[in-house]
């Protein structure tokens, strides 16, 4: 049995503007020690598909499909059921550490709190416990700044101290949003680097969710390409990396400068921009914005095709990208003269 | 005229911190420390560092916006931090600003044509009806349209907005554009747009760009020189081509050594657990 089996997951969301769908069909499994990507620009649903495994969206919120967590159906969930795993068997860490750490508790009871609520420790149990936590994830001097409040802490030891409160309890599954973005590079490496030492030592699945496909390479097994709500390629991460075959996909590699580009060529883009989730056409997301776009994929949503094992791809229009790939000339990075559609 | 476009000498820059004992003198934060550069007309300049490194209190300096400390910026020969204030106002047509996030840096409440117009405005000296004309060629040249002058800013997305915050930068036709991490606050292909329209506009407007970045791909598109600033000097300064494959300041390389590659790599082996199906 998986850690983490979601199947056929919707989202749709109440907005002024009217419903949004914004997650779409999205199934997807996790085993126990797994890592997996989720990657996609803004507004793919990435973040809405975390908030439903945690139990955190919006009141109004329309949930239907499954979500198992270790053989338990989370959609059922009450809220105080949800409390109890919440922190407990899943952890979380977030973009922004500063908005996620409490300003004005001290960095010791916010790593302790869990482990109290969870876990019943006493105070002093949990004070224990939350410096060897602090110390783990590398807080110089853990017993002397056990009191000492975020503001004190740079960006990358604040997101140091969030990993060490998401890790109090011994979650079975840790879920990184962004857990990077929002920190330097040479920060990053030594983030990302801690973040899969413990994966790896603690036999933790991991879900990370990044925009940055370099950080997706070299962190995850396995990834999701998002768009639209969907997901639109599926598979280990080192057959879409060399085999990608949706056009999204394709188009959001070929859009990346690359440190050993040529100044002056241009980069390819992808004409248009990202859809809002209120206003999706009914088919295939990417319908529009691309090339290979025939009258069929307006239509219905593409199923998932297998290109390899365990590589999907949504998109029906599979061959004419293949013969494309496959034709001597690069047609490619010269897509992108076309104008953003205003 | 021989003066550089920008000449930036031995430029410092201190914060004083607050008093934290009654007696002694309070602390100083050498934000920059002796920066020295030249930006030649059509050889546009990254500057590369992390946060805390000076690159925000630079370009505040080169606008003029705010006091060095000692040293000088020179645009065009003329000292920017000792012209009066109605030269200074007179010389900032030559020098633009975009800014990093483009939610934040237009108003909501002003239409696109007011906001593109306003440093024309500020200029004080050119006719409504031609600064109307102005707004228009701005925005046609970032590739929108005349008639979305009348609209507001929340009509467009992230892109579009950056594309209005560039064609305010263009109206008084500068001669130097400080970028401020023009698209790090940009999805990826959208990006792309971006980078490819400022690049449009070297070309077609000669504008020189000092761009300011974290992001050493962004920086190695568009740019000739690259300076690497790293606790309020520059350590390392050259063509991008050498800088980021022959690095020689220990920072330098540790900064390229840190940007994920995008090729999975041989991870360190999971103890047990491997996933299933994914073939390794």
């Amino acid at each position: 049995m998986p850690l983490l089996e979601v199947s056929n997951l919707h989202v749709r969301l109440h907005t002024h503007r009217g419903p949004a769908y914004a997650v779409r069909d999205v199934s997807f499994t996790l085993e126990r020690g797994e890592t997996l990507g989720l990657v996609g620009e803004s507004g793919c649903g990435k973040s809405i598909t975390v908030m439903a495994l945690m139990g955190l969206l919006p009141e109004s919120a329309q949930v239907t499909g499954s979500i198992r967590f270790d053989g338990q159906e989370l959609t059922a969930k009450s809220d105080p059921q949800m409390c109890e795993i919440r922190g407990n068997r899943i952890g979380m860490i977030f973009q922004e550490p500063m908005t996620a750490l409490n300003p004005v508790h001290s960095i010791g009871r916010q790593v302790a709190e869990p482990l109290r609520l969870h876990r019943g420790l006493s105070a002093s149990a949990a004070r224990k416990e939350a410096i060897s936590l602090l110390d783990r994830v590398g807080i110089p001097q853990a017993a002397r700044r056990i009191d000492a409040y975020p503001h004190q802490f740079s960006g990358g030891q604040r997101q140091r101290v969030t990993i060490a409160m998401a890790l109090a309890c011994g979650p079975d599954l840790l879920i990184a949003d962004e857990p990077t973005t929002a920190l330097d590079v040479t920060i990053q490496q030594q983030i990302l680097e801690l973040i899969s030492d413990l994966v790896a030592e603690r036999g933790m699945a991991l879900m990370l969710i990044s925009h940055d496909l370099g950080v997706i390479a070299q962190n995850v097994a396995r990834m999701l390409v998002m768009y639209g709500g969907s997901v639109v390629e599926s598979g280990p991460t080192e057959a879409v990396f060399a085999h990608r075959m949706h056009p999204y996909t394709l188009g959001l590699f070929a859009a990346r400068p690359g440190l050993l580009s040529q100044k002056g060529r241009k980069l390819a883009t992808i004409a248009g921009s990202v859809p809002e989730l209120v206003d999706l056409p009914a088919g295939c997301p990417f319908a529009g914005r691309c090339r290979f776009t025939i009258p069929e994929c307006h239509v219905t949503v593409p199923p998932p095709h297998q290109v390899e094992p365990g590589h999907h791809v949504r998109c029906i229009r599979l061959e004419a990208v293949a013969a494309e790939k496959a034709a001597p000339t690069p047609t490619l990075p010269r897509e992108g003269r076309e104008e953003e559609a205003a | 005229m021989n003066a550089p476009l920008l000449q930036v000498e031995n430029l410092v820059r201190e914060y004083t911190m607050p008093r934290e004992r009654l007696l002694e003198p309070p602390h100083k934060v050498h934000a920059l420390n002796g920066v020295s550069f030249v930006i030649e007309a059509g050889r546009s300049m990254g500057i590369v560092g992390e946060s805390g490194s000076g690159k925000s209190t630079l370009a505040r300096l080169v606008m003029a916006l705010d006091q060095p400390t000692s040293g000088s910026v020179k645009l065009l020969g003329r000292d920017l931090h000792a012209l009066p204030r109605e030269q200074l106002r007179q010389a900032r047509r030559d020098i633009q600003m975009v800014f990093q996030d483009p939610y934040g840096s237009l108003d909501p409440r002003q239409t696109i044509e007011r906001i593109v117009t306003e440093p024309l405005a500020a200029q004080g000296d050119t006719a409504r009806a031609e600064q109307h004309r102005r707004a228009a060629d701005a925005v046609t040249s970032v590739g929108l349209r005349a008639n979305d002058l009348r609209k507001y800013p929340h009509e467009f997305s992230g892109g579009q907005r950056q594309r209005i915050a560039i064609a305010r930068a263009l109206i008084t036709r500068p001669r130097l554009i400080v970028a401020d991490e023009p698209v790090s606050a940009l999805d990826v292909s959208v990006q792309a747009q971006v980078l490819n329209l400022m690049q449009d506009l070297q070309a077609e407007f000669g504008i020189t760009y000092m761009l300011i970045s974290h992001d050493l791909a962004v920086v190695r598109h568009l740019c000739d020189d690259v300076a690497v600033l790293w606790q309020g000097r520059i350590v390392e300064q050259g063509p991008p081509e050498r800088l980021f494959s022959a690095a020689e300041h220990p920072y330098t390389r540790a900064l390229l050594e840190a940007v994920p590659k995008a090729e999975p790599a041989r991870r360190k082996a999971r103890p047990s657990g491997l996933p299933h199906g994914t073939g390794r």
